[in-house]
């Protein structure tokens, strides 16, 4: 499942701003194979700034990010087409990434029901699930996930979480942002509150 | 990896290809034919402007397609996800030229030819029009992308982008229509150099505008 070096994602005094307001600073942390950190923080902390400053997305105001392994991030927008039924926009996706058999993580997630569906009509937790899919079909070391369980019901929640604990243990790293709690065995925890500034006016 | 992405954007884009994107060539063939209805069946006069009215037609049928070209794939956050695949967003944005004028360039040099008929234009007249408009849709092609990648994070983008498009294609139509007018192709050499370098640029300022607009 992994590529040829260790995985490997480190943060060096990370600071992210959004608009004129400094989100954080001071931000570092390493996680390597086989490790995960929850980042925990309440809504507009800057927990999205962070995993898209991580995967690439947007420059950080200062600091830098130094990453071994290939990136995989979900969040909240998928990238599966709206108007196409969710198995061709899941395809889209699978032959971008080489992928030849799809239907083991489609199976796991309980999405082979919804593949006539078209993603216009799937619920926030099915959309959810399909983005997992993609993420588990790449096969990436390196998973940066953004809110993973929102909107995912009770069941599902055991799933992911089972999912991301079967990641970890086969190798790979995980960084979770999540203002919910993580049933994970050996996960370390890391408040974005901490790094906050303190001397910034409200 | 870049077929696939062409793939993709061809079957959003082509009209009747499923994305239902036919509108733009519609709406040219419709302004070709009720502009005998407004000026009156003179087919002297019609022969005389017709090609100029071809030319407008074009260029608003170009504005169309523009509201859905680049902003969707900004929310869905396709180029975020492709960008961690490792493709850079210039070559998602040559890509997304490449299916946007397929989409719209060769339909609307098809639907020239009813048009033409319909606006009672001679043979020498509709070759100079084909020729422009195959030298010219690239450009308005281009023109149009730049346009969507920058307004594409804007609330107003799509009444927007009309408006931006229709001075930076000044350029085409001038020397497009120029060329029925003195029934000379010389100036489609020119319509043909605006292009390529749209064309060149057009990819490098989409993709630093979708960048842009990740950083909000």
């Amino acid at each position: 499942m992994q590529g040829s070096p260790t995985p490997k994602l480190i943060a060096n005094a990370l600071a992210c701003r959004r608009g004129d307001r400094l989100l954080f600073r001071g931000l570092s942390f390493e996680i390597g194979a086989g490790e995960a950190l929850h980042i925990t923080g309440a809504n507009g902390t800057g927990k999205t700034t962070l995993i898209r400053a991580l995967a690439g997305l947007t420059t950080p105001y200062a600091g830098e990010v130094t990453c071994e392994g290939a990136l995989g991030l979900l969040d909240e927008r998928t990238g599966l087409d709206l108007d196409q039924p969710l198995g061709k926009a899941l395809a889209f996706w699978h032959r971008i990434d080489g992928c030849r058999d799809p239907s083991g993580a489609l199976k796991v997630l309980g999405l082979e029901p919804l593949l006539d569906v078209p993603v216009r009509y799937l619920s926030t937790g099915q959309r959810k699930r399909a983005g997992l899919a993609a993420l588990l079909n790449r096969g990436v070391p390196i998973w940066l996930l953004d809110e993973p369980l929102s909107g995912l019901d009770a069941a599902a929640i055991e799933q992911v979480t089972a999912l991301i604990a079967l990641h970890i243990a086969g190798g790979g790293t995980a960084l979770i942002a999540s203002h919910q709690t993580l049933a994970i065995d050996g996960l370390r925890t890391l408040a974005i509150e901490d790094f906050a500034p303190m001397d910034e006016p409200a | 990896m870049i077929g696939a992405l062409l793939k993709r954007d061809l079957g959003k884009f082509f009209p009747f290809a499923g994305g239902g994107a036919a509108l733009p060539v519609v709406f040219f063939v419709a302004v070709a034919m009720l502009y005998p209805f407004a000026v009156g069946p003179d087919q002297e006069l019609l022969g005389r402007t017709g090609g100029g009215v071809v030319w407008i037609a074009a260029l608003l049928a170009a504005i169309l397609p523009l509201e859905k070209l680049v902003a969707q794939d900004i929310e869905l956050g396709t180029f975020d996800q492709l960008h961690l695949r490792g493709l850079t967003e210039e070559i998602m944005m040559a890509v997304r030229l490449l299916a946007h004028w397929l989409s719209f360039g060769p339909p609307l040099i098809l639907a020239a030819f009813p048009a033409a008929a319909l606006l009672a234009l001679d043979g020498q007249s509709l070759h100079l029009l084909l020729l422009g408009l195959l030298a010219g849709t690239p450009g308005l092609a281009a023109i149009g992308l730049i346009i969507a990648a920058l307004t594409a994070s804007l609330r107003a983008g799509a009444a927007l982008s009309g408006l931006m498009l229709i001075p930076l294609a000044l350029p085409i139509l001038i020397f497009g229509a120029g060329a029925l007018a003195r029934q000379d192709q010389a100036s489609l050499g020119f319509v043909a150099a605006i292009s390529l370098a749209l064309v060149a640029i057009a990819p490098l300022a989409a993709g630093a505008a979708i960048r842009a607009a990740r950083d909000v």
